[in-house]
């Protein structure tokens, strides 16, 4: 178990650390501000109440509720930037980032470059997704290999809560644009964490092992990190021992982490909820294949979800996404 | 058609009637076996803003169509969507009109011209006009409606869609259902010039704002409306003035909306309104009215009872659907 899962009082939220993460980048800088639909309080301070109070404490100039234009969001964002300061814009559901991608795509992430390093774009985008509530076709996608395919602009998503307190902050702190993912299904699980204090930051780019082991390794990210975690432990009691690695960074991802990794345990097994085809498990996978040919003892598997629109029905919901079992399942494989 | 008078007469009246009182305790019941817990989805009630719809089902026809959105059962029920393949959509079943696939936010039934339900605010205006271009195309005098709310009268591909629709003369009607929120924010507080119709100006169309709670006023402007887009003279903006009773999704704490308000909207609920008028002018009577109500609730029995008796669908399924020929197992 590492320094991350040490035994603490089971009250901390993922929902609870990114509200303090913003409350305390709002407090520390005034460069800070943020954007979004229904975020302020007059408008309930966002539909799952992360922004609530923020408004009333930096003011609404700071903290600004907008008409439904995403465009319009992304691309105040990044003016705002381009003059100096450290904007936040929430959007509020992923899928909704396909009304803004020009912004995000043809701007946020190309300006340094193509200014020639005369301006940059610090803003962070925060979005939710997720499977787990039946929203179907358009509410739940995880997009974040398209974003992972843009030169120019920074991923990340947190499976803890102090993960999503130490990169949220360091995001804020980033002179780029990142894309800040959150997973809504599991924003209200009481974790085993404790708040970090405001100095605490997770660097960009860096993974975490969540757990050490020789056997397997398991590469994940956001809720996946979560059921892989379950797994690793059920495939200790059979005796596999796995070494669990959380991403954190999807872009840039740490290659250095995966690959000891995987030149230990020789089995690599990588495990994401977004689509499997083109995701970002397969560009994992080339380069351990490119990095570590005749060293692995096993093909890299991969495990994502299933080459479909996310369904409405529940059972068809269900057998979308790997789960616990599934990670299990193929970790057992693995190490036969 | 500038002099053309469009009145409902007391035989559309009653038929508005009817629609209304569908669509009505269709949601009714939908929020009844939410809170039984026998159906769970995430539902957007649209109590309240039944006579928009009902108006729209009464005066277009089987093959004109219309785009919705995620608050768009009352729009498809108006429209003609039949209450099984509804219900079992709604429970995720495969007999359902979308195998189980598409839910609540998703419904499609192009039997009846219910060819796009979005659950991206501001989605259906574009792709309205892609149906009116074939109709054009089709040298068919059938049109296509898009509706959307105030909210969505802020999303660039709302004005885009408007425009195109103005210069191409397409015969697209824009029914802006103005319920005062989106989400939980005000229509004031987001809408520069406090006013949706006005924006159709700009785009060289008639924008024209109407209380859509008033069947005969309703009436008049919508029929005109496709009136005007049957004979070629192009699309209309309609901001049809209205009130949501239950908050943007049901179970949404509403306590954004102002107490006196909302009451106040309920209290002119314009279902029983509309149920009343007819009695006192004689067009019904209390005893036909209540008959055709307890055979509205007789269907919704039929329709839930075989939604829940209908399988579920298989993971298998996944693999169809996606295209035309199936994803390899
Ligand atoms: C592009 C996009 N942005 C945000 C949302 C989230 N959202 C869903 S409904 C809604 C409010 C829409 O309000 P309005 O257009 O007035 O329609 P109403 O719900 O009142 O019928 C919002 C913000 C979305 N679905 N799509
Ligand atoms: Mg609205």
């Amino acid at each position: 178990m590492s320094a991350t899962e040490k035994q603490a009082k089971p009250t901390v939220t993922i929902l609870g650390a990114i509200a303090k993460a913003y409350h305390d980048a709002l407090a520390e800088d005034p460069k800070v501000i943020t954007l979004g639909e229904d975020l302020a309080d007059p408008e309930g301070g966002g539909i799952a109440k992360i922004t609530k109070g923020l408004s009333t404490a930096f003011g609404d100039d700071r903290v600004r509720s907008t008409p439904i234009s995403e465009q319009a969001i992304v691309g105040a964002a990044i003016g705002a930037s381009l003059a100096g300061y450290k904007p936040v814009a929430e959007i509020m559901l992923m899928n909704f980032t396909t009304v803004c991608m020009d912004m995000i795509v043809n701007h946020a992430a190309k300006l340094r470059f193509m200014s020639g390093g005369q301006t940059n774009v610090p803003i962070v985008i925060r979005t939710m997704t997720g499977l787990g509530f039946g929203s179907g076709g358009q509410h739940c996608d995880y997009l974040e290999s398209w974003f992972a395919h843009t030169a120019g602009i920074k991923v990340c998503a947190a499976s803890t809560p102090e993960d999503a307190y130490g990169l949220l902050r360091s995001a804020i702190d980033d002179p780029d644009p990142v894309i800040f993912i959150e997973n809504l299904p599991t924003y209200f699980a009481p974790m085993s964490f404790e708040m970090p204090d405001s100095s605490h930051r997770v660097p960009l780019g860096k993974a975490a092992i969540q757990r050490e082991g020789t056997d397997v390794t398991v590469v994940s990210y956001a809720r996946m990190a979560n059921e892989a975690r379950q797994a690793a432990a059920k495939a200790a009691d059979q005796g596999i021992s796995v070494e669990m690695i959380d991403l954190r960074t999807i872009a840039p991802w740490d290659r250095e982490t995966v690959l000891a990794s995987a030149r230990k345990t020789g089995r690599v097994l990588i495990v994401h909820e977004a689509v499997k085809q083109h995701g970002v498990g397969a560009e994992i996978a080339a380069v351990i294949g490119e990095e570590l040919f005749g060293q692995l003892k096993k093909p890299v598997k991969r495990l994502g979800g299933t080459f479909s629109p996310v369904p409405y029905s529940r059972p068809l919901e269900s057998a979308f996404a790997p789960d616990a079992a599934a990670i299990l399942a193929a970790i057992t494989d693995l190490a036969s | 058609m500038a002099d053309k008078q469009f009145v409902a007469d007391s035989a559309v009246l009653l038929d508005i009637y009817k629609k209304a009182a569908l669509l009505k305790a269709n949601d009714e019941r939908a929020r009844k076996v939410i809170l039984s817990g026998q159906i769970a989805m995430v539902y957007y009630s649209y109590r309240g803003q039944e006579i928009i719809p009902s108006v729209m089902g009464n005066v277009l026809r089987d093959d004109d169509t219309i785009c919705t959105i995620y608050r768009g059962i009352h729009d498809m029920l108006g429209k003609g969507f039949p209450l099984r393949p509804l219900w079992a959509e709604l429970a995720g079943r495969s007999t359902g009109s979308c195998k189980g696939k598409g839910g609540p936010m998703h419904l499609t039934y192009p039997p009846k011209g219910i060819m796009v339900t979005t659950g991206i605010v501001g989605s259906s205006a574009p792709i309205a006009n892609g149906l009116s271009w074939a109709a054009q195309l089709d040298k068919s005098d059938r049109v296509s409606v898009c509706t959307f709310g105030d909210g969505a009268s802020n999303i660039g591909a709302v004005h885009e869609a408007m425009n195109l629709a103005s210069v191409w003369k397409l015969p697209t009607i824009f029914v802006c259902q103005n319920n005062l929120f989106a989400e939980h924010t005000t229509f004031e507080k987001m809408t520069g010039g406090q006013n949706v119709a006005s924006r159709a100006e700009g785009y060289g169309m008639p924008g024209v704002r109407v209380d859509g709670n008033d069947p005969e006023a309703m009436y008049s402007a919508f029929a005109e409306a496709v009136a005007r887009a049957r004979a070629g003279e192009g699309p209309t903006l309609l901001e049809c003035m209205t009130f949501r009773f239950f908050g943007h999704n049901f179970g949404d704490d509403d306590s954004y909306i102002p107490p006196a308000q909302k009451a106040a909207a309920m209290e002119a609920d314009p279902v029983p309104h509309l149920r009343a008028r007819l009695i006192a002018d004689r067009v019904a009577t209390e005893e036909e009215l209540a008959a055709i109500e307890a055979d509205i609730e007789a269907q919704i029995d039929d329709a839930v009872e075989f939604a829940l008796a209908s399988p579920w669908p298989e993971p298998d399924d996944l693999r169809f659907d996606v295209f035309e020929t199936e994803i390899a197992a």
